[in-house]
């Protein structure tokens, strides 16, 4: 439980925080609400030997109505998320699905954008996002870009974030009264997903995505496809893995996984649908 | 003289734990929180392989590390010990029992196991350096599988030759044969394998040590996070080979230990030897991670159970063979853990003598086993009351009127058991029939013809178990016959200060109980005075050099015991001080509310506390009446004290995903009188949850190359408030005839009986659809599978519709 010797830096700005990875390079990571790195780090799995801390930069940290979407800051934390009223009017999915993260300790620490750039395929928000086809602003050397959710997770735990981005903004759209819901399956409250899906329907157009189905969340575009094309939600549901590739662990056989990704899809859409 | 209980008396009131403030505050000071200048910090390093040969340890790259003051292999450090270390409980006389030493040096025969150690100036750098020992290690295969154990095809301990460590036997018979024939003659037989998974008793408080030496003449004190002070003093003298009058150990706080903390550890000794050598304080303090697999382990039992009985269901015969897992080695109590559940294996019926038990036991390359609450009777509660589900099953008897038709009758107590045990007390009928009316039985089964018709989603289940705990360690006779190391007494010593003020010394060692405040009601109750005016002394073997410390549901029914006789003692003290100053005869007085009166002459009267000043200034004695008023006794329990009750449980099983909720938690626990109701209930909710994590939670899991896979709390299970149900508790009261209190104990009857009653109800939720069992902990993916293996066994021709 003691991490091995590291360096601690505290990056006051975007800006600064973008320069001091720049000088560090590989070895450094960011710190801001700390609550899967440092995990990590106390059991020497992650030994980074430089810390930045993000974690002062308020000015990231904010729920937005931007128009046709609501703009979350990378460092907002989840109880923030949880109470946004701004989420609650415009995009409840988000919200309560922040209400499902790990136990209040965590939610008052851990931060959205924390969540997104470690890109846990277990953790609730990134799939989440992904569902509702969100956008991500990253913060370079040279300026901002922007990466669909779609996009951004390549592989376990890594992203299109380039080593010296940051994760500044997240954007998901109105859900303009579409219905939703967040099924997560797991053996204890505080626990991580054994598999949970994220869903909305609103008229022709549907969006559902998996948690803990493999080594990135997963979209579900083939349930999306049925819908469109007329299934039925239990039919539709029957697709829910097509593009899932789920491993075994202590808490589920991959047969499990893809049993329990279509019941609970079935159940969000039936949800969503109501 | 007289003595009439003050009313309303203190004893049955439901007050407040004086030992909160403290605690919830953080306050309180653990081990680990004591500054001592000039520690060095103790870390240890662990084989990374279940099982292999310690080719080479090369410690020079640490002993370079800035901070490090020195690093020690197994072999440098195996002239320290005057003896390995102790197993208190060699339960045959041919029982094997492989030298354990706080270092290996040879072999490493589990994950956890220590093969070097290093001392440093803090815990971080100490740590660092144990990445920079380089050890040359020849793995060996893994023994897990106890099944594989017993057929030694790797042998763990080469100078046993064998993985069996012993057989044990208990063969009770009217004459011989008696179970043969009652099997043969048996109307209904069932014959049932379930397994106690190995669990990790993960205390909040993991353990914690730190070792004062003096700095002249060779005393050295041990502050250490244990449940066992007194036995610890005598255990390191022996294997440290230091005289026992220079050790004294004191526990802090504690928080936590449920039988993981009733033992003697490597850590204790290495701090101890060490700080000795270098003639500096030195502590460790264990990880969350390394308390997985440094600090022993609970449960791991493969159990055979046969049932015979005659047509109505009543029991005819018992029969049951256990394979035990032993771990890597012996520690203090590990081989007897099985055996204490070897009397219990009838539950609370009534049986012929016709009882046959064995327990075999063998290593394996995991963390050593031992205590772990309720140690075997959990064990023998489980197989017992889920056989009598799978009897209920065969004879075609609801559960609970299969209980109820075997019941020892109330009118026979007390009972001598088939085993030659007499239980004190019991009113399994009562206790029965008031779970079944506070959780609705026969509604609960009305409903259950309703909604577990086939396609229903969620199938409803009702469980039942009922329980004897034979608790309160231990008549020294009993002991014995057991081949215990030790006896059973506990000592008490109660102390009237010169103004009135009252010490409670006492020889057991909470980490967690209350006994601050329910010892406090116990002598505030005999004495007549405010609880608020006695103190009680614990956990230092300088305060309270005797006593046998806290396990085994001991602490009421043999140290609360103890006090409430020293309180006597004290009274009679006090009554011929009284009687000397008040010119009365003895008999003449009696004692209420904390005076003595002269009987039929109420102005003549003396408080408490004018005799405890008359005996300090010992001025007016009389005569040949020692000076000052205090009273020490030790008490040896002519029996165990035997609870009992029923638990019941209503769970849903969601059967798409094998989701398991429980609805419903009835425990109804009958531990005699009742010192403080509010702890009573304390115990019973934090017993039924830790039986609840059995059921359905926690299981430490091993690879087949011997690594702990649940090496954290992510992944061993521990269920949190949100996780377990409201759990409503009801008690039957049937004193205890064998002590003056009438009091059992209660520390373990919650895990004893919740386990059993949370998967009868799961399986009894999903028997319409065939399941018979689950193994424990009953996880969704578990019953997903038992619901379709049993799905496709009703599919294929000729299975059961």
């Amino acid at each position: 439980m003691i991490p091995a010797a590291f360096d601690y830096v505290r990056a006051e700005n975007a800006e600064q925080a973008i320069s001091l990875i720049g000088e560090h390079g590989d070895e450094a990571k960011f710190l801001a609400g700390g609550h899967s790195l440092l995990p990590l780090m106390k059991l020497r799995l992650a030994q980074p030997t430089v810390l930045i801390d993000i974690g002062r930069l308020t000015d990231l940290s904010y729920v937005r109505d931007a128009g046709d979407h609501i703009a979350i800051g990378a460092l907002t934390r989840h109880m923030d998320v949880e109470n946004s009223p701004v989420l609650h009017e415009h995009a409840p999915l988000l919200a309560h699905a922040a209400s499902h993260v790990g136990d209040p300790q965590v939610r008052h620490r851990g931060t959205i954008g924390g969540s997104i750039a470690h890109a846990d395929p277990a953790s609730d928000l990134p799939a989440t996002t992904l569902a509702m086809g969100a956008t991500y602003v990253a913060q370079g050397p040279n300026g901002t870009r922007e990466i669909a959710a779609a996009d951004f997770y390549e592989g376990f735990l890594t992203t299109a974030l380039a080593a010296d981005e940051i994760l500044t903004e997240i954007r998901v759209p109105k859900m303009n009264g579409a219905g939703w819901s967040f099924q997560k399956f797991n053996r204890r409250a505080q626990d991580w997903a054994i598999v949970g899906v994220a869903a909305w329907r609103s008229n022709g157009d549907s969006g559902v995505a998996l948690v803990n189905m493999g080594s990135v969340p997963i979209l579900a575009s083939s349930v999306s496809s049925a819908l469109s094309g007329g299934a039925s939600v239990a039919d539709a549901a029957e697709q829910a893995a097509a593009e899932a590739d789920p491993q075994p662990d202590l808490n589920a056989s991959a047969e499990y996984r893809v049993h329990l990704a279509k019941v609970l899809t079935r159940r969000a859409l039936d949800a969503a649908s109501g | 003289m007289t003595t009439t209980e003050a009313a309303p008396g203190v004893i049955g009131q439901r007050l407040l734990r004086r030992e909160d403030p403290a605690l919830l505050t953080g306050e309180a000071k653990f081990t680990n929180d004591m500054h001592v200048p000039g520690a060095l910090h103790l870390a240890v390093l662990r084989s990374p392989y279940a099982h292999a040969r310690i080719v080479s340890v090369d410690v020079s790259a640490a002993l370079d590390l800035p901070g490090v003051r020195a690093a020690y292999t197994g072999a440098d450090l195996a002239d320290l010990w005057a003896a390995p270390m102790p197993c208190a409980w060699p339960v045959t006389d041919d029982m094997k029992n492989p030298a354990h030493l706080p270092l290996a040096t040879t072999k490493a025969c589990y994950v956890g196991d220590g093969v070097a150690c290093v001392l440093a100036d803090s815990d971080a750098v100490a740590r660092d350096a144990l990445e920079l020992i380089d050890v040359e290690y020849e793995p060996l295969a893994a023994v897990t599988d106890l099944e594989d154990a017993l057929a030694d095809t790797t042998v763990i301990h080469d100078e046993l030759g064998t993985n069996s460590s012993y057989t044990w036997n208990l063969l009770v018979e009217e004459h011989d044969g008696a179970v043969d024939e009652a099997f043969a003659a048996a109307t209904h037989t069932v014959s049932e394998r379930y397994v106690q998974q190995r669990l990790i008793p993960m205390a909040m408080e993991p353990r914690a040590v730190l070792a004062m030496p003096q700095p002249f003449g060779g005393d050295i004190t041990l502050y250490s996070s244990t449940q066992v002070p007194h036995i610890l003093k005598v255990m390191t003298a022996i294997t440290l080979g230091i005289p026992e009058h220079q050790v004294r150990v004191v526990c802090p706080s504690v928080g936590g230990g449920f039988g993981s903390k009733l033992n003697v550890y490597a850590e204790e000794l290495l701090c101890m030897a060490l700080s000795r050598k270098r003639g500096v304080p030195v502590r460790w303090n264990e990880e969350r991670g390394e308390n997985t697999m440094a600090t022993t382990h609970g449960r791991g039992q493969i159990q055979h159970i046969e049932l015979a009985a005659d047509e109505q269901g009543k029991l005819t015969a018992i029969r049951v063979r256990l394979l035990a897992d032993m771990g890597a080695y012996l520690q203090l109590v590990t081989p007897g853990v099985p055996l204490l559940g070897a009397f219990l294996y009838a539950g609370v019926y009534e049986l012929p003598k016709a009882y046959d038990f064995s327990c075999t036991s063998v290593f394996t390359t995991m963390t050593p086993t031992d205590a772990y609450r309720g140690a075997g009777r959990p064990e023998a509660t489980y197989a017992i009351e889920r056989a009598m589900d799978a009897l209920a099953a065969e004879v075609g008897v609801d559960p609970l009127e299969l209980r109820r038709r075997n019941f020892i009758p109330t009118a026979s107590y007390p009972y001598e058991a088939f085993s030659g045990l007499t239980y004190d007390s019991g009113d399994h009928d009562a206790a029965a029939t008031m779970a079944a009316e506070m959780i609705g039985y026969d509604e609960l089964r009305a409903r259950q013809a309703t909604q577990n018709v086939d396609g229903a989603a969620k199938r409803l289940g009702v469980g039942v178990s009922t329980y004897f705990e034979m608790c309160g360690l231990a008549p020294s006779r009993v002991l014995a016959s057991l081949n215990y190391g030790a006896g059973g007494w506990e000592a008490a010593t109660v102390r009237v200060l010169p103004t009135a003020k009252v010490q409670v010394v006492t020889g057991t060692s909470p980490h967690g109980q209350g006994h601050e405040t329910s010892w406090a009601m116990i002598a505030a109750e005999k004495l007549g005075i405010s609880p608020d005016d006695i103190d009680v002394l614990h956990s230092d073997t300088a305060i309270s050099p005797l006593g046998l410390d806290t396990y085994g549901s001991r602490s009421l029914p043999v140290g609360g015991v103890a006090i409430a006789m020293a309180c006597d003692k004290v009274i009679d003290k006090a009554a011929q001080i009284a009687a000397h100053q008040l010119e009365a005869n003895v008999d003449d007085l009696e004692y209420v509310g904390g005076a003595f009166t002269v009987k039929g002459s109420p102005d003549r009267s003396l408080p408490l506390a004018a005799i405890a000043f008359e005996a300090f200034t010992a001025h007016n004695l009389p005569d040949d009446l020692e000076p000052n008023l205090e009273a020490q006794v030790t008490y040896d329990p002519p029996n165990f004290s035997w609870p009992f009750g029923t638990h019941m449980c209503v769970v849903e099983v969601d059967v798409e995903t094998g989701e398991i909720e429980v609805l419903k938690y009835v425990a109804i626990d009958d531990c005699g009188k009742q010192i403080n109701p509010l702890i009573v209930d304390g115990q019973v909710h934090g017993g039924v949850v830790q039986g609840l994590a059995q059921a359905l939670y926690e299981e430490a899991v091993y690879d087949t190359d011997g690594n702990l896979t649940t090496a954290s709390l992510a992944e061993y299970l521990v269920p949190a408030a949100s996780d377990v149900p409201s759990i409503t508790t009801g008690h039957t009261v049937t004193p205890s005839p064998t002590n003056q209190l009438g009091v059992k104990g209660v520390g373990e009857a919650g895990t004893i009986a919740a386990a059993p009653a949370v998967i009868n109800a799961v399986v009894d939720a999903l028997s319409g659809l065939g399941v018979r069992d689950i193994s424990m902990p009953a996880s969704p993916l578990k019953v997903w599978n038992a619901i379709n293996s049993a799905r496709t066994a009703t599919d294929q021709p000729g299975g059961t519709p």
